[in-house]
């Protein structure tokens, strides 16, 4: 069953996502909580708005499928799979700990719901194609969605995996790139300039939409459009977003890449999230 | 032992894959554009369905297979030897062994089969880097019939199993009765005095260097150990224990394949005495295949020299 949230109700779940990222990598003094708030609206429609998930049978054989290409921002997949009854909330406290089912980054063999392992960048949308053509091949009518950091398309593989996903038509995969425009050395346009990413995509045969990644309205509206769109195409929605987003010293900061907050700028981020809710 | 048919054991893939894909419509072929030379076309004739072609894009046929493998599917990647191995090494050791996933790794071109390609297309390491990733299952068979059992036992088994075929033809040394399970090497013959440990292409010279020591009043064990991961180490402590004397033999860099790990058995048994006959850890070149064997020692005469001395 899909959940059937108003966007303002995503927005507030999407805070309650924000802070337990902050929190969980807070206790774990360890983690990347930038790139996992910039993900994170995306991750919230998904979870509550797009996808067709059972918490109580994580390999349902017809379920949507999630990879998480850019791996190393699990805290927000994590905190999205126990905020929808995956595994109880308090193993997010594990985080990085010995002996969780939460490693550093995603395995499918330690987490429930965790679709397949990923942490090595640009090896995600590949398997996301592959899980995406098995439906076809079954006449499954599950979408398969993958989100790409900006960074991780400087990979050649991720190219491959467009090609493969344009030939055998997968208009069930629906791509998001995280494009919040910093990667763990500095910027995109510093370290590797992305160019015309929305029109690289067009020439790879996806169906692109270029959206605010951070507006919970724009993303719910380009997850409805591309889920309905079955014309044979693939699908990306690139979003413009703000690494660190809702935490003010945190964003548009390279530095805050993969490291943790310590006791006042937890408690910081914390209030400043706390004031994000809208009223329903 | 005569031999008298010559099969590539990239044949017996190819006929395999097509019974299996048969009986079981999960069972897939990821090709990566080299279908045509890894034996793939009678499956892609008869089971297009079951046929996948991602163009040459090994990291991302890698990908895509342990994507397919999540959903219940069982791909066989296929490729040469030296890309299933090196070229998507890496996403085969995170998105197919890490979650230890049901994809298996098919290859011909295995050694230095591929010899007038050159060194690009010889894979002397693959079985060496495979062997020392976790959950990954490493088979060379050595004849037709051993290959096509093989095949079938790696469909059957869950896991990730990388399978190393020869480009060239080689004795058809088993029959089709002949049974195989992964990680038992099978006693091609028994002696007393030497055993020779070899697989895939070797495994002829090895039977081949048996009949000539008996000829000199020596008698040969000779095991074909196809597959190095699991090693069946209890036929190794065997030949230790039984024998002492152990010659391995192998298309494949003497360091880190069938040699490294028999040597790792025997050194923490703390006896028997071992010498590895392989690649010389060097490059080869263009040059015919037994030409590229002789350069690195990989011949039946030296097999026999170093029995002898080896047994004194």
């Amino acid at each position: 069953m899909r959940d059937t949230l108003t966007v303002n109700e995503l927005k507030n779940k999407c805070v309650d996502l924000k802070k337990n990222v902050v929190h969980m990598i807070y206790k774990a003094q360890s983690g990347h909580p930038g790139g996992s708030l910039s993900v994170a609206e995306f991750m919230t429609a998904c979870y509550w708005h797009a996808m067709d998930v059972d918490p109580k049978n994580p390999k349902w054989e017809d379920r949507d499928r999630f990879v998480l290409s850019k791996g190393h921002v699990c805290p927000a997949q994590y905190a999205a799979l126990a905020m929808k009854g995956f595994f109880p909330m308090d193993v997010l406290e594990t985080l990085r700990k010995e002996g969780s089912i939460l490693q550093g980054h995603p395995s499918s063999k330690h987490c429930p719901g965790i679709d397949i392992s990923t942490g090595s960048l640009g090896q995600g949308l590949a398997c996301a194609v592959g899980m995406a053509l098995a439906a076809k091949l079954d006449g499954k009518s599950y979408n398969v969605f993958s989100a790409l950091g900006d960074g991780e398309t400087n990979e050649g593989e991720i190219w491959e995996a467009c090609n493969t996903a344009n030939k055998y038509k997968l208009d069930n995969l629906i791509v998001f790139v995280d494009w919040n425009n910093l990667q763990l050395d500095g910027t995109c346009d510093e370290i590797m300039p992305l160019g015309d990413l929305p029109g690289k995509f067009k020439a790879f045969g996806f169906d692109v939409w270029e959206i605010n990644g951070n507006d919970m309205g724009e993303v719910v509206k380009a997850l409805d459009e591309a889920m309905a769109a079955k014309n044979g195409n693939p699908k990306c929605i690139i979003g413009k977003t703000v690494k660190g987003n809702g935490v003010s010293f945190m964003e548009n900061q390279v530095g805050w890449h993969g490291v943790a907050p310590n006791d006042e700028q937890y408690k910081q981020a914390m209030d400043e999230l706390d004031g994000q809710y809208v009223e329903c | 032992m005569t031999f008298d048919k010559m099969i590539a054991t990239r044949d017996g893939f190819g006929d395999e894959i097509v019974e299996l894909g048969k009986e079981d419509k999960n069972v897939l072929v990821v090709d990566a554009d080299i279908g045509k030379s890894c034996k793939t076309g009678a499956f892609r004739k008869e089971l297009p369905e079951q046929y996948l072609n991602v163009g040459i894009a090994e990291q991302n046929c890698a990908g895509v297979a342990a994507g397919l493998a999540t959903c219940g599917k069982i791909p066989f990647v296929v490729t040469y030897a030296a890309f299933g191995s090196m070229r998507m090494c890496e996403m085969i050791r995170q998105e197919a062994c890490y979650p230890n996933l049901n994809v298996k790794v098919a290859c011909s071109h295995g050694g230095v089969t591929p010899a007038n390609d050159g060194a690009s297309h010889q894979s002397i390491e693959d079985m060496g880097i495979y062997r020392s990733i976790p959950n990954m299952t490493v088979i060379m068979p050595a004849d037709y019939w051993s290959t096509r059992k093989l095949v079938r036992a790696a469909a059957e088994k869950h896991g990730p199993v990388y399978l190393r075929f020869t480009r060239d033809k080689v004795p058809v040394i088993y029959d089709e009765n002949t049974e195989f399970v992964i990680g038992k090497a099978n006693r091609i013959r028994d002696g007393k005095d030497v055993a020779i440990i070899a697989n895939g292409d070797t495994v002829r010279l090895a039977i081949q260097a048996a009949e000539e020591l008996e000829a000199q009043g020596i008698t040969a064990r000779v095991l074909d150990m196809h597959t190095i991961k699991p090693l069946d180490v209890e036929a190794v402590q065997s030949c230790i224990d039984e024998i002492g004397a152990i010659i391995t033999v192998e298309d494949h860099n003497i360091m880190n394949g069938l040699g490294s790990a028999v040597c790792e058995v025997a050194a923490e048994a703390g006896k028997g005495k071992v010498k590895r006959i392989g690649i010389q850890d060097q490059f080869g070149q263009s040059a015919p295949y037994e030409r590229l064997l002789e350069m690195n020692g990989v011949t039946v005469e030296n097999i026999v020299a170093q029995a002898k001395t080896l047994i004194g």
